[in-house]
């Protein structure tokens, strides 16, 4: 064989691995991809939340995308602390007026940033909430302070329909 | 070996034989040497055998009543321990049977860690038991799900958040994994699927990890090479398969202890109540025989630090046969190694203790100096070990230490030395 037709059949058996392994590939990608949320789980997008009755102090749990969102109804103590703290000794370092854009309301997801365990409200070293399940505190803002969770608890995306109504998602 | 050869007596079995060689395969497996000198820890092989089909059974059975919903899976569960002929028989046998089948596995594993039998050239046969051991933990973790309780919905949602450690990717393999954007329904049916698939998985690695034993055949208490068929050996059957069902029946009894006389104590009272989103139980634990590696993993402050350190503990145990550098194999002949095998079994035991207690005060600093011992035994103690100690002289064969140097001329050396 000479070398010219050798090299025309390395040509072949390049392309024919390639055509091979993308035919592959796209034959996998719905198998794989049927594991993503379906159409049904992403139409539950958004929920609207009646707050009236949430007294200062107090909070309501609400079911969003199958994971609890805290409604926090925050006393001016609980304001004041979050908002003095120094952002320089935080592990997550975010503004409260970040994540709380109107100061009474705290919407968080309930979810410890660890391993997704619901924490408990007013409970802790700082006075917000406390995961029992390895022992994560949080302030009155959400932000993790102690223990081994990464992250601030997660705000979503969320928005008041009027005084009384919040929209989550 | 010898049974190759094997040419059965009737004509059929002839006919047969030679298209679809079971005939010889069956021989082989009666005539099998085996070493005359195994002692009881090694009739765990087949009692994991019998577990494991004991979870098949026991699991198809239950597949017909147990319905893989959200909102039907808990009342379900009931209704077999309730209205289904016998159910509650074969659910507790199957629950129980999961923690007699790590019990077993447990006991397999540390034989094989006292007597070296991981070493070469049986570096493959651990590694496939520790895959079986690895499929094992996984089909364990998703049929504990399955009941749809509250700890079966926390166990999921904290061991799946796992994976959430991982930089960048994390968050959506979750996602990916859970089919949503918590544990809920498409969670539980795919554990399902999940859960049925892998013990068939499991049944081929052990078949694989059988032929891989019948290659060198099996270690031995003292840990040599033996010439085999010969005078240190005897025929699998009947000799082993005796003891082994002797074994067996004894392993039965503690079975039946458990699913007759204590059937929850090994489970969770939380899981008798159905899975709740909105909260989660004061202190979420798993099953026992995971609690080692739970340990583990809350012991270290950071999270992705954490599971990378649960999964390094089972990563450092696979790539054991080239972390203990000894050539002697049996810790009957390595006074050192003796010990420290006795230490790493105190410190897994400490180590499934703490997991049970919440990680805080004392319990979070004997976890975290038992963590640290782990990976020391493994990492440092070993790999010196073999190259400073100074093994006991091991015997030439099995008869020898009894009948005296009977078996080669180097021996009759070592008689002289002892007079």
């Amino acid at each position: 064989m000479s070398e010219k037709k050798h090299k025309r059949r390395e040509f072949i058996f390049t392309a024919s691995y390639a055509l091979g392994a993308v035919g592959i590939g796209a034959t996998v990608w719905p198998l794989i991809d049927q594991m993503n949320p379906d159409a049904s789980v992403k139409a539950l997008a958004s929920t609207e939340v009646d707050i009236s009755n949430v007294e200062k102090g107090k909070s309501i749990t609400v079911l969003w995308r199958g994971k609890p969102v805290f409604i926090k109804r925050r006393t001016d103590e609980e304001i004041s602390e979050a908002r003095n703290v120094k952002i320089d000794e935080l592990k997550h370092p975010e503004k409260d007026e970040d994540r709380a854009k109107n100061p009474e309301w705290l919407v968080m997801l309930g979810v410890c940033t660890h391993l997704g365990c619901v924490p408990l409200g007013d409970k802790g070293e700082y006075g917000g909430w406390f995961c029992p399940c390895h022992g994560s505190h949080y302030d009155t803002s959400g932000r993790i302070r102690k223990g081994p969770a990464p992250t601030n608890m997660e705000i979503p995306k969320y928005e008041f329909l009027n005084n009384n109504t919040i929209k989550i998602g | 070996m010898s049974e190759h050869n094997y040419t059965p007596e009737s004509k059929f079995g002839k006919w047969f034989n030679d298209r679809l060689p079971l005939l010889t395969l069956s021989k082989h497996l009666t005539d099998y040497p085996t070493p005359k000198n195994l002692n009881y820890w090694w009739t765990f092989g087949g009692i994991l055998t019998f577990c494991l089909i004991t979870q098949i059974v026991t699991g198809l059975i239950l597949a017909m009543h147990y319905v893989a919903h959200a909102g039907l899976a808990f009342s379900s569960v009931e209704h077999i321990m309730r209205n289904v002929n016998y159910g509650w028989l074969i659910r507790y046998v199957h629950a129980n049977g999961a923690s007699m089948f790590f019990l077993a596995v447990y006991i397999h594993i540390f034989r094989s860690l006292y007597y070296g039998s991981y070493k070469s050239p049986r570096e493959i046969i651990w590694i496939l038991g520790m895959i079986i051991y690895i499929l094992m933990m996984a089909a364990a973790f998703m049929g504990y799900v399955l009941p749809w309780g509250q700890m079966s919905f926390w166990g999921a949602t904290v061991i799946t958040n796992l994976f959430s450690a991982i930089p960048l990717v994390g968050e959506s393999i979750v996602t990916w994994l859970w089919g949503g954007y918590s544990v809920d329904n498409p969670t539980l049916t795919r554990f399902f699927s999940l859960h049925y698939l892998i013990p068939f998985l499991i049944l081929g690695l052990v078949v694989l990890h059988i032929w891989a034993l019948h290659v060198p055949g099996n270690n031995n208490p003292i840990g040599i090479d033996l010439k085999k068929p010969s005078k240190d050996t005897v025929p699998f059957h009947p000799y082993i398969v005796i003891k082994d069902l002797f074994a067996l029946l004894l392993f039965l009894i503690v079975f039946a202890f458990f699913v007759f006389y204590s059937p929850n104590i090994l489970g969770h009272a939380d899981n008798y109540i159905e899975a709740n989103p909105m909260v989660t139980p004061a202190h979420i634990v798993p099953e026992w025989y995971l609690l080692p590696f739970y340990a583990i993993l809350r012991s270290v402050p950071d999270k992705l630090l954490g599971v990378i350190a649960m999964f390094g503990a089972l990563f450092v145990l696979i790539i054991l046969p080239w972390l203990d550098t000894s050539k002697t194999r049996s810790a009957i002949f390595r006074p050192l190694y003796k010990q420290f095998y006795w230490f790493l079994v105190i410190d897994v035991l400490v180590l499934g203790y703490v997991g049970a207690m919440p990680a805080e005060g004392t319990y979070l600093l004997i976890a975290r100096v038992a963590t640290a011992y782990y990976f020391a035994h493994f990492l440092i103690i070993l790999p010196l070990l073999g190259k400073k100690e100074k093994a006991l002289e091991v015997p030439l064969s099995i008869t020898e230490p009894i009948l005296g140097g009977s078996v080669a001329t180097s021996s009759m050396k070592r008689q002289k030395e002892k007079i």
